[in-house]
């Protein structure tokens, strides 16, 4: 409500910005000064009115830019939206999750009618009305998964559970933090997280495993994750990387403020109904160190966390080669004060 | 030549070791080493009533070894060489669409064999878990390049060039079934040009 | 988060007679309006005020998962059993408000099967019902074999042949037919999943069957809901909570534990899930297991114990609650 759409980009001349009320609505991912991995995982309930969770699916000033931006990515490779044969089914209720969500939480922008079987949607912001039959694939102009998400903020995996894991059997996958839908599809749950350094030994797969195998219908949880990423690219897929892997070494304590990006991930898990699948929205926020910085609590906070994590998460993040110079940049903005528990910005 | 697990990763394959296993009938898929997998499961204990319900789809390894000879004088139902896995690939499929649960699967050789068998046998609706494999033989890679999609058989070195898009990629652990293949990223995205030296890896 | 917590408020709109052994209970939302969309296999567990003893059982759900209106389950009357069944056939009426949980799966159908083979034995039908209702809305190719002692006790029998013709085929114990299992299992397409549930030996009997056969493990489905059993009573110390409770002879552990008062996380209350494994951190004497959950090296080990299914005897118990 009396959101305008940003006119920007993602690429090429990054025209990308946060509001001042977008900034102070990010989801800053750093409860404490230091971080490590963990299970942390909690309810997915409405959460404070105007933050990222009030809303199960959050739809912000980034909507008509990020949805430009992923069918420019869909276009140049059909591959980040894929989906196992079995998979329909779960598409379909990702479908009905986010058309009910939406229509329930953003009635001025979103409306489903249905009749039957027979639905009608409408989604103002992108000038679509869409009338098609629940569960007939071909009544929609794509498939359920990608007919959803294209209209979505955000990426999606679908996940089946069977043989007491999880298996990801589709998804739509274009603004990820350098993983390879194409290549991981099919894969179960220990096997897609292969890659992440210590985490395993730490236990913390197997315990969220299992407490995803668990999670119940009508009970979503969320979590945070999150990375560096130079210039506000969404589309950091190691299919690219050629492209965007030299980004990083053209960054100096002038532009690093501009140019460095923290990139939060919302995540969300939802069992689904009719398919006992697991979806699992993976929303991206960026802000630049110059957005984040404008929260002393931030400020602080950051330069004190990218000075302290282990190197190997560092690596694997992508971010060890420009640390120092972050630590550097950043160390101009921690003097040094104690800082209150949680995320949330405080007033200064 | 084993292969080492030390130090790798979850989704990176591991193997067992081929044992008789009940079942309707038996289908073995090798390649070159593959072959000793084979005959020491038949010289074992339990096996020999399984040869007349068994099926052996045979080719030469990436390093030439055939021991296409010694198979066929098992005396197996039946006895198939092919050239390659492509060439055997339509009379596998062939075989799995007409099959029946009961159908015991044995796959044996190369990863790439293994893998490409595996994979052509889950796309027919068997569970992944189904299948016994055993590696023998050469410990050649197959590749995706995760820029180009281009796959690089019989991948000696690490790094090596992408045999299609030519770029330097460095061979990871991280393995996709249905690709069987392994993945293949650009060693030197960050810096142009500074690529190591290629280190023998896999013979 | 506690799981099986979430409930939902219904009200009993018809029990019907099915047959001298089982009746069918539908219930609807108090208060109007849609209950949740499941999948086919799902279970509820009915939360039940039996003159002031809570008993919470696990029913699959029987109705079209597409229909949302109202949700349908059977349950046959066990005379010998703790009294869940015995009180829903004695006291729960048409106009009762009574509260489930959000339905659970533990038996879905693995979609990526080439076809689904069922087999169902007496009660264990009703799980199949809902299946068979949703894989025949989206083009799933099944067949279903249903046996039951006789024409009476295989209640819904008629009603399936007419709805899915040569799909369905029935077995009468005292009529003398006999499934032809292993003629069954040699004959499926490569890529066919099975699935089974009723009595423990019918379920033994099939998985046994289809091992020998060279099906493989990923391919079997089954689900048995195990009652409690009944045993001596027993004491168990709560180290976390800081009591000390007694198990009741009729009683389950997950049940002492809610009858104190303790909040213990459950799904299936059957042995099946996994939901209520519980550390054991001293224990002197013996266990005994009777779920489907702990492998029997931690069964072994004495370090583990699923509160809904097992019990104890011996001198001393304390666990992690």
């Amino acid at each position: 409500m009396g959101i305008e759409f940003n006119k920007e980009t993602f690429r090429d001349d990054y025209t990308f910005k946060n509001s001042p009320a977008a900034v102070r609505r990010f989801p800053f991912p750093f409860p404490e000064d230091d971080y490590m991995y963990s299970v942390n995982m909690e309810p997915h309930v409405p959460g404070r009115k105007g933050s990222v969770f009030e809303h199960t699916f959050d739809v912000d000033e980034h909507y008509l830019a990020e949805m430009r931006d992923r069918e420019l990515v869909l276009k140049s490779d059909p591959l980040r939206c894929q989906s196992l044969p079995h998979m329909t089914l779960a598409g379909w209720d990702l479908l009905e999750l986010i058309m009910e969500s939406k229509a329930r939480d953003y009635p001025h922008w979103f409306e489903l009618h249905k009749s039957g079987d027979r639905w009608t949607w409408i989604n103002r912001p992108m000038e679509i009305e869409q009338s098609f039959t629940f569960l007939k694939d071909d009544t929609l102009p794509y498939g359920p998964l990608e007919y959803i998400t294209r209209q979505t903020q955000g990426d999606f995996t679908l996940q089946d559970q069977r043989d007491n894991t999880l298996y990801i059997d589709a998804g739509t996958v274009t603004t990820q933090a350098d993983w390879s839908l194409d290549f991981d599809v099919g894969m179960a749950f220990h096997e897609w997280h292969a890659p992440v350094p210590l985490a395993h030994n730490m236990g913390v797969f197997d315990r969220a495993l299992k407490f995803l195998l668990k999670l119940q219908l009508g009970s979503p949880v969320r979590r945070f994750n999150w990375t560096m990423t130079v210039d506000p690219l969404l589309d950091t897929s190691p299919e690219n990387y050629p492209k965007w892997g030299p980004s990083k070494t053209t960054l100096t304590m002038d532009t690093i403020g501009k140019r460095q990006h923290l990139r939060v991930e919302l995540q969300t898990l939802h069992r689904l109904p009719r398919s006992n699948a697991i979806a699992f929205p993976i929303r991206a926020y960026l802000a630049s160190f110059d957005d984040i910085v404008t929260m002393p609590k931030w400020g602080r906070r950051l330069h004190r966390v990218v000075r302290d994590v282990h190197p190997d998460l560092a690596t694997y993040k992508g971010f060890i080669r420009n640390r120092d110079l972050m630590v550097q940049w950043l160390s101009q903005y921690d003097d040094g004060k104690p800082t209150s528990p949680g995320w949330w910005p405080e007033p200064e | 030549m084993s292969l080492s697990y030390e130090g790798t990763i979850p989704s990176r394959p591991r193997y067992g070791q081929l044992t008789p296993r009940p079942g309707s009938g038996h289908l073995f898929v090798a390649d070159g080493e593959g072959a000793d997998a084979i005959l020491a499961l038949f010289a074992g204990p339990g096996a020999k009533g399984m040869l007349a319900t068994t099926q052996i789809v045979y080719m030469p390894g990436p390093t030439g070894t055939d021991k296409s000879a010694e198979l066929e004088k098992l005396g197996a139902d039946i006895f198939f060489r092919a050239p390659d896995y492509s060439t055997a690939q339509p009379r596998l499929k062939r075989l799995f669409g007409s099959a029946h649960m009961g159908l015991q699967l044995y796959l044996t050789g190369t990863e790439g064999l293994i893998g490409q068998a595996q994979r052509d046998a889950i796309e027919a609706g068997l569970p992944h878990t189904a299948m016994q494999t055993e590696h023998r033989g050469s410990t050649v890679r197959r590749v995706q390049c995760v820029h180009c999609k281009g796959i690089t058989e019989n991948v000696r070195t690490d790094p090596f060039v992408c045999s299609h898009c030519g770029l330097n990629l460095f061979v990871r652990d991280h393995y996709s079934r249905r690709l069987a293949a392994f993945q293949g990223v650009n060693i030197d995205a960050e810096d142009p040009g500074q690529v190591p030296p290629q280190v023998e890896r896999f013979a | 988060m506690s799981a099986g917590a979430q409930r939902l408020d219904v009200t009993v709109a018809e029990v019907v007679d099915v047959n001298p052994l089982i009746k069918r209970f539908r219930f609807v939302r108090t208060g109007g309006g849609a209950l949740p969309t499941f999948s086919g296999g799902s279970h509820i567990v009915v939360d039940m005020d039996d003159a002031g003893t809570r008993r919470l059982n696990p029913y699959s759900l029987m109705s079209d998962p597409g229909q949302t209106d109202s949700y349908m389950i059977s349950v046959r009357r066990d005379d010998n059993g703790r009294g869940g069944s015995l009180y829903m056939h004695r006291s729960v009426r048409p106009g009762m408000q009574m509260q489930i949980g959000w339905p659970v799966n533990l038996f879905p159908s693995d979609l990526r099967a080439k076809k689904h083979l069922m087999i169902a034995g007496g009660i264990g039908i009703t799980p199949f019902l809902a299946q068979m209702a949703q894989l025949d809305r989206i083009g799933g190719r099944f067949e279903l074999h249903y046996a039951a002692r006789n024409r009476t006790l295989g209640a819904y029998m008629d009603e399936l042949q007419t709805r899915y013709g040569a799909r369905v085929q029935t077995y009468l114990d005292e009529e003398g037919q006999a499934m032809d299992l292993k003629g069954l299992l040699t004959s499926q397409p490569f890529g066919t999943h099975l699935y089974v549930c009723g009595p423990k030996p019918m379920i033994g009997w099939v998985l046994d069957t289809a091992r020998t056969l060279g099906w493989p493990e990923g391919a079997l489905h089954s689900e048995e809901f195990l009652a409690p059993p009944v045993g001596q009573p027993f004491e168990v110390e709560l180290a976390r909570s800081g009591k000390t409770i007694r198990v009741g002879a009729a009683q389950s552990l997950l049940e002492a534990l809610e009858a104190a008062g303790v909040d213990a996380p459950y799904l299936c209350r059957g042995g099946a899930c996994g939901q209520c494994e519980t550390d054991v951190c001293e224990a002197d004497g013996t266990f005994e297991h009777n779920d489907h959950w702990l492998s029997d090296a931690e069964k072994a080990s004495g370090r583990k114990i699923m509160p809904c299914v097992s019990r104890f005897r011996g001198a001393r118990l304390v666990i992690d609650r």
